[in-house]
């Protein structure tokens, strides 16, 4: 096995900008595969020929050229999708130069909260170095999502195997309903809600007559001409409105959105979307969540739930776990998955709700399986691929076998051995800590009287550092101590206070 | 002894001088102006070892790792009174104890984070709640985390959840000097923030360096640069030491005039006439300067520094300083780049808390490696993961699993023993707590955790968390709701 994953490493620079078509076939064999979620055999065998899944199960046959994999003892599994995602869009977060599509409330350019023409599309960098290390964390597309403001714009599907052009694009339009809308406009929920059905009826004004729109004969749109342009795909039901939203009654508002305008919504966020549970279902909404996510962090949606992903699949929503627009948090995803595992969402699902629910909800055709005649996106894991034990051996994207290599495995490399000692300056002696009594010095006893008094010359407290203790506005004093050391010196008031 | 440490003698005149008569003017009492706050009591460390009033508990027939390198099959533990009094295979159950069948669960040591802002930056998050960082000017080292905490964060149920027992709450990064530190104990129900304190923790301080607060301060009259945030720092340490010697020098002279003020007593009890010998004024107090008193603390080695820091280049810079200056650094907190330094930690014995695969959110945390953990640990550099989140917090064992994972992938053996000390015992000694908690062992405090499973699997869900021997959570029947979170009940 170690002989196949080392045979990997040494191909991979050679095939991993091969194209597709001329992609030597790959063989999987011998390992657990996970054709689709709930369905498994043991010992199977996947074979990849032109970038698809041209053979999956016990007795495939494995075609001479193939390179094979050993499978033994491995876990293999479509590879992971994010639906949303700020991989190839937010490269690091504190800098503007590498961080696209996050919107403050306003657009800057155009003084308003709608982005509706913005495209991931364009923004997405497929140098982004997050883009190899989720790939090393066996994600193979990401949806990259913008956010921000009451309208964010048009997601788009990547995949995660260097390419700058999408799989798909767009494949939604993001919107923010709750505080997160509402903070666009002034902090009205209401007026979010309202201003989105407005932009939704002009999108639909737009389209029954671009004619008129271009003479200028229609009415004032508070959208700009692009926008409205945008917003058809979401009327035409191709690609959905994905609402960033959290409480309670901004998805029951996103609710309504969706029957008035027929248009297709799925809920992001949704920290409170368990409450919702049954009209969700009813309305075939799905839910892109983080089941980590259990904080009261909002206070327009406190109503958290650790099992919300548990709750929301029982009633019969689909659940896409997802990380919520992480970048260098994107390898997380399964580990998100196995914590709703633990609490009560079953192993199926959730790998499900980080494959085939996602690539279903964005229109992926032929991703997110290992079913014959799929697009080759696999990944042979360590293991079981939620547990935190696990990594990704190989990982597959269009049926080409893709580096593992990345920024961190190179640091790893580089810093694998201690540098030499001479390349750190030794710093100096540390010096003796600066005296600082923590106590004052002894001070004079508080009963005299029953202390023989001291001999002449006392001991005047004086410290290694310190200047002369004696303070400078007073002379220095007459002899403290008492005349006579023989003569028992009679009881003194007791000093009305002590220091510690 | 106070001559023994003398440097110069003073001239002592041969006769003393007839004390002058007639004068009025009284003592003057420095404690009526003297501002005492610095000088809180410490409880000693073993006050967190004794609840007379916890019960007695016994888990049986489990898998106990105690984070001493010694794993018990099958294993029993008893705690009574607050502390651990006996574990082993072969352990007798005292009479009378509340005994809970351990078996196919996994005993381990309470979590420990090093790490946190819960209560200082509580949930909801709102403007209103945000006590975590005093981001008016660079250095703040008087305030304190232990101010700023509410114990009624929904949080800290949640963390108590994820099985941590103990956490170092801090005061955030926005400053150089951000303030105190607060070690806790989580025990949900607590209504201040006396009752959250871990009896007798040490106090830790929290430095900044790097990005924060230049991003803060660079148009607020700065520092706006890393050239001149190591040079407040020394600037704020060299007046700290000022002041430290200042303090010193107020303490002689009051020493010295207790002395001639008991002599002058003992003059007046002579005299026939009964009147009162004009006394010598009182040296006057240094005024307490809170921040000052902090960083002297530093000096003095009493105050823990905990620093937070990415980079190695500023690590060293911040060792530097340290030496300069004449203190040490317990630990460095996040340092994304401490594996490439790591001699330089294991030689200065500097503790690093990190994460398990965090990286690339600002530039100074883009070379962060998974492996960071591993590599520190391998070099002799005691390692913590730390959360630095609420939500991170919950789950710690399974970060130390991933960081161990990682460690294994690299050929850097890390066994379990070792990924359960990175949040047990390694955090506990971070913050001076370690010589009562973060180990099973008898005589320890009775932080506990019971584990359905492994806590290395993702699948595990801590079941019943002890928190100085008593119970503090039960899986079976759910966290405690925080005031805040109670509602109408009346759920979806």
């Amino acid at each position: 096995m170690k002989v196949a994953a080392v045979f990997v490493a040494l191909v991979v620079s050679v095939v991993a900008f091969a194209s597709v078509a001329h992609a030597q076939p790959v063989a999987i064999v011998g390992a657990k595969i996970h054709i689709k979620p709930g369905q498994v055999i043991e010992n199977g065998t996947l074979v990849i020929e032109r970038g698809r899944i041209t053979a999956v199960g016990a007795g495939a046959r494995v075609p001479g050229n193939a390179k094979t994999i050993d499978g033994t003892g491995k876990v293999v599994t479509a590879g992971l999708v994010d639906g949303f995602s700020g991989v190839g869009l937010v490269g690091i977060d504190l800098e503007p130069q590498v961080v696209d599509g996050r919107f403050g409330a306003m657009d800057t350019v155009h003084s308003d909260p709608v982005h509706a023409s913005y495209q991931a599309r364009d923004g997405f960098d497929a140098r982004d170095v997050n883009v190899a290390i989720a790939r090393a964390g066996g994600l193979t597309i990401v949806i990259a999502a913008p956010a921000g403001g009451l309208v964010a714009g048009q997601s788009a599907a990547f995949a995660l195997d260097g390419s700058a052009d999408p799989v798909r694009a767009p494949v939604a339009m993001h919107v923010a309903l709750g505080a997160s809308g509402a903070g666009a406009l002034g902090g009205s929920r209401g007026k979010s809600i309202e201003l989105l059905r407005e932009l939704l009826d002009d999108a639909r004004t737009f389209r029954r007559d671009r004619a008129a729109y271009e003479k200028n004969a229609k009415r004032r749109m508070i959208a700009d001409r692009l926008d409205l342009e945008a917003l058809q795909p979401v009327l035409a039901r191709t690609v959905p409105l994905v609402v960033d939203v959290n409480g309670e009654s901004d998805i029951r508002a996103a609710l309504r959105i969706a029957k008035q305008f027929n248009v297709r919504i799925a809920i992001a966020g949704g920290a409170e979307a368990w409450r919702v549970a049954k009209e969700l279902a009813a309305a075939r909404v799905p839910v892109l969540l983080d089941p980590t996510a259990n904080l009261p962090s909002a206070l327009d949606a406190s109503e958290v739930s650790d099992e919300a992903a548990t709750i929301l699949n029982k009633a019969g929503v689909q659940v896409a776990i997802s990380t919520l627009g992480a970048s260098w948090g994107a390898r997380t995803l399964r580990q998100l998955a196995g914590n709703a595992v633990a609490r009560g969402l079953p192993w199926d699902k959730a790998l499900a709700s980080i494959t085939t629910v996602p690539a279903t909800l964005y229109g992926l055709k032929g991703r997110g399986t290992l079913e014959r005649g799929a697009v080759a996106d696999v990944v042979v894991w360590s293991g079981d691929p939620l547990e935190l034990s696990t990594a990704a051996d190989a990982v597959i994207i269009a049926g080409v076998v893709q580096s593992l290599d990345n920024h961190q495995t190179k640091l790893l490399q580089r810093y694998r051995r201690v540098p030499p000692a001479t390349a750190i300056s030794p710093s100096p002696a540390p010096r003796t800590p600066a005296p600082a009594p923590s106590k004052p010095p002894a001070p004079a006893p508080s009963a005299p009287s029953t202390t023989p008094a001291p001999a002449p010359k006392p001991p005047v407290p004086a410290p290694t550092t310190t200047p002369v203790p004696a303070p400078t506005t007073a002379p220095v004093p007459t002899s403290p101590t008492p005349a006579s050391p023989t003569t028992p010196t009679p009881p003194a008031p007791p000093p009305p206070g002590t220091k510690p | 002894m106070v001559a023994a440490c003398g440097s110069r003698t003073v001239k002592v005149t041969a006769k003393p001088e007839e004390p002058k008569l007639d004068v009025t003017a009284p003592w003057i009492d420095p404690d009526t102006f003297w501002i005492r706050g610095t000088a809180v009591q410490q409880r000693p460390l073993s006050d967190a070892l004794v609840d007379t009033d916890a019960p007695v508990i016994a888990i049986r027939n489990a898998t106990i790792l105690t984070a001493t390198g010694k794993r018990i099959d099958n294993g029993t533990i008893v705690l009574e009174r607050g502390s651990i009094t006996a574990v082993g295979a072969d352990v007798a159950v005292p009479a009378g104890a509340t005994v809970i069948d351990g078996s196919g669960k996994f005993v381990t040591p309470g979590i420990i984070d090093a790490h946190s802002h819960m209560g200082v930056y509580p949930a909801p998050n709102a403007k209103a709640h945000g006590d975590g960082n005093e981001a008016v000017g660079p250095v703040t080292a008087h305030a304190r985390a232990e101010y700023g905490f509410w114990p009624q964060d929904p949080q800290l149920a949640r963390a108590v959840a994820g099985g941590v027992t103990a956490a170092l709450i801090l005061p955030g990064s926005a400053n150089l000097v951000g303030g105190r530190g607060f070690t806790v104990t989580l025990r949900p129900g607590t209504r201040t923030s006396a009752e959250a304190a871990f009896p007798g923790a040490p106090s830790t301080v929290k430095m900044a360096c790097g990005e924060n607060p230049k991003r803060v301060y660079g148009e607020k009259g700065g520092p706006q640069t890393r050239m001149a945030e190591y040079a407040a720092f020394r600037a704020a340490f060299s007046e700290a030491a000022a002041y430290a010697a200042k303090k010193s020098a107020y303490d002689n002279a009051w020493a010295l005039w207790q002395i001639k003020r008991t002599r002058a007593a003992q003059l007046e009890s002579k005299r026939k006439d009964g009147k009162r010998i004009a006394g010598e004024t009182a040296p006057e107090p240094v005024p307490v300067d809170l921040r000052y008193e902090t960083l002297a603390g530093v000096l003095r080695g009493d105050v823990l520094v905990q620093v937070h820091c990415y980079r190695a280049d500023e690590m060293a810079q911040m060792i530097a300083i340290a030496d300069e200056m004449g203190f040490r650094i317990r630990s460095f907190h996040h340092a994304l780049e401490a594996y490439k330094i790591r001699d330089l930690l294991a030689q200065k014995n500097i503790a690093i808390n990190t994460w398990a695969d965090w990286y690339g959110f600002k530039l100074e945390a883009y070379d962060g490696i998974p492996e960071n953990a591993a590599l520190l640990t391998q070099m002799g550099v005691r390692t913590t993961i730390h959360s630095d989140s609420a939500i991170g917090i919950q789950r710690l064992n399974q970060e130390a699993a991933k960081a161990q994972a990682a460690g294994n992938r690299a050929g850097i053996k890390i066994d379990d023993d070792t990924a359960l000390r990175w949040i047990t015992v390694n955090p506990a000694r971070v913050l001076g707590i370690d010589a009562v908690t973060g180990t099973l062992a008898p005589g320890k405090r009775a932080d506990v955790v019971m584990w359905s499973a492994s806590p290395l699997s993702v699948y595990t869900r801590a079941e019943i968390v002890i928190v100085g021997g008593r119970v503090a959570y039960e899986l079976a029947k759910g966290m405690r709701a925080s005031d805040y979170e109670l509602d109408d009940g009346r759920g979806p």
